[in-house]
């Protein structure tokens, strides 16, 4: 992972890390903490804990997103300090909804300049966002919303297993992963774990991003926690509760990023210091039918 | 207000899940009257069966067992856009007259008092659903005149109706609050009182709606939650009280 940051993330890039609640790469946003990256553009759906953290790392120039929260819970402070002008450092914001979010990393996967969407129409968000504007369709003279592509320069992407080329299977919520590594410059892949080609061959229906638009891949099992890997483990939904009493207060967020970032060296450290973690969310047993692929 | 809420989804139903009590209220409706309820949630469960309640919109649970999941363009354009949703169901910070509602910000947006989380895929849902509900604890401070921001579109937008601005579905047909229902008046697109819960009258809704609230002629009764709803969302849907409050 620290080979991975320093090669492929650079101050000043758009980074992506995506994942709908499910496969969110923390452990990829904490290496790009301790590595001290500065004035980045961060891109997601939903900021989710690992923005506020970033954000209140000092890592962020910009927030590119659709909601802000932290699902059932409530808030994130560091990105509410920063937006409401009561955190240290100012932080520019672009908004748009999921739609419009998705529709970004589709234009921007299919290299086109924008996607059009019938959308927006009687909300507030063009107003304050001038990059949603409109389009009228050739064909039916229809009025439709645009958005711009979204052409990450590093997309970060968590998966169940891929091979060493970087084919990479995913399973459960699948989000925009697939859309947003295609739309992106570079793309890291990180699993919680290495398998043989012969494993991805055997079900290549699974494969959402192809070794193809993969520049590297990193090994690091619970590398999506507190967030959650299907079938591997589940959502620590006791930190998401326990994260609202500490991004609320700046002095117990500094030290919660002093405690299990700046002083671990690696997600290995990160989850030894958390003993408890596999007896707590380790998942059950839900197997799959498999299918035949003969021909 | 989840038992309540439940009541207004129909078996057969096909409903776009929004996060909040939402989520409780179809998975209580999909365990009673509306076994068959199909669940969409923008996370890409289809036709989920959660075995817990769902912790987010993007739990697990909501995978395993589910009869597709699929990506987030899939549900946005395919699903949604294409008028597949008969029903969405959406929560809001702050309702307005015309049943716009605002997820983003209280006071002005380039500076505000409370940023809220924004849209999600609420304005889209509000735009595109066959019909909308949405659930929303009454209070003077939720129910203003006007939203500070209007996030997913209602019945108006400076007074120009929806299906003037080409907004494909009906929008807000009623808003389900603590103490009673509101319905969009099919005339004036405003919200309306149409029903009462037990023990509340015109005066106690109105004291809690930032606007002259007119009403139907004749009011309907709210009735209370069945034993059997109260046992479901306390002890099997909800023991944690992560949607129950108080």
């Amino acid at each position: 992972m620290r080979d991975a940051v320093a090669r492929f993330v650079h101050d000043g890039d758009t980074v992506v890390i995506e994942g709908f609640t499910h496969l969110i790469c923390f452990a990829a946003g904490h290496e790009i903490i301790r590595q001290g990256r500065r004035n980045l553009t961060l891109a997601r759906l939903t900021p989710d804990l690992i923005y506020d953290q970033m954000i209140a790392a000092g890592c962020a120039r910009k927030l590119t997103f659709s909601w802000a929260g932290n699902p059932g819970v409530g808030s994130l402070h560091a990105f509410r300090r920063a937006v409401e002008g009561k955190g240290a450092a100012p932080l520019e914001i672009e908004e748009y909804s999921h739609f419009g979010m998705v529709a970004r990393f589709s234009a921007g996967a299919a290299r086109l300049p924008f996607w059009p969407l019938r959308n927006y129409m009687g909300t507030d968000l063009p107003r304050v966002n001038p990059r949603i504007r409109t389009v009228t369709c050739p064909y039916t003279g229809e009025q439709l919303a645009t958005v711009p592509a979204l052409n990450p320069e590093v997309t970060i992407v968590h998966a169940q297993r891929a091979d060493a080329e970087g084919n990479t299977q995913i399973w459960g919520l699948l989000g925009v992963q697939k859309e947003a590594a295609f739309a992106s410059q570079r793309v890291i892949v990180v699993v919680e774990e290495l398998v043989d080609q012969s494993v991805i061959r055997s079900d290549p229906n699974r494969t959402v991003i192809p070794g193809m638009i993969v520049h590297g891949v990193v090994v690091e099992p619970w590398g999506a926690h507190p967030s959650y890997v299907q079938g591997y483990y589940d959502r620590d939904n006791d930190f998401y509760l326990a994260w609202e009493p500490i991004s609320r207060d700046p002095d117990k967020l500094a030290r919660y990023l002093d405690e299990f970032i700046y002083a671990v060296p690696d997600r290995a450290a990160y989850v030894r210091k958390q003993p408890g973690l596999a007896a707590r969310l380790r998942a059950g047993e839900r197997f799959s039918s498999g299918v035949n692929y003969g021909f | 207000m989840a038992a309540v809420a439940a009541r207004e989804l129909r078996d057969g139903e096909v409903v776009f899940v929004g996060i909040g009590l939402p989520n409780l209220a179809c998975n209580l409706a999909r365990r009673t009257h509306a076994p068959r309820l199909v669940l969409i949630y923008e996370s890409g469960a289809i036709g989920a069966v959660p075995e817990r309640l769902p912790v987010s919109i993007g739990d697990p649970a909501l995978v395993t067992g589910s009869s597709m999941v699929c990506g987030m363009a899939d549900v946005f354009q395919s699903i949604l856009q294409s008028g597949r949703i008969e029903v969405g169901f959406l929560g809001g910070a702050q309702v307005d007259r015309y049943g716009n509602i605002n997820t983003t910000v209280v006071g002005s947006y380039e500076r505000p008092a409370v940023r809220l989380p924004g849209s999600g895929g609420a304005a889209e849902i509000a735009i595109h659903a066959r019909r909308l509900l949405i659930v929303s604890k009454l209070s003077l401070r939720a129910f203003p005149e006007r939203v500070d921001f209007i996030t997913s579109p209602g019945q108006r937008h400076d007074g120009v109706p929806r299906s003037r601005l080409g907004m494909p579905g009906a929008g807000p047909v009623k808003v389900i609050t603590d103490k009673a229902i509101l319905e969009a008046d099919e005339a004036t697109g405003e919200m309306v009182l149409a029903a009462l819960y037990p023990r509340v009258d015109d005066a106690d809704v109105r004291r809690e709606v930032g606007w002259s609230l007119r009403r139907r002629p004749r009011l309907g009764r709210v009735e209370p939650p069945s034993a059997t709803e109260v046992r479901l969302l306390r002890e099997v849907l909800d023991p944690r009280r992560l949607y129950l409050k108080g």
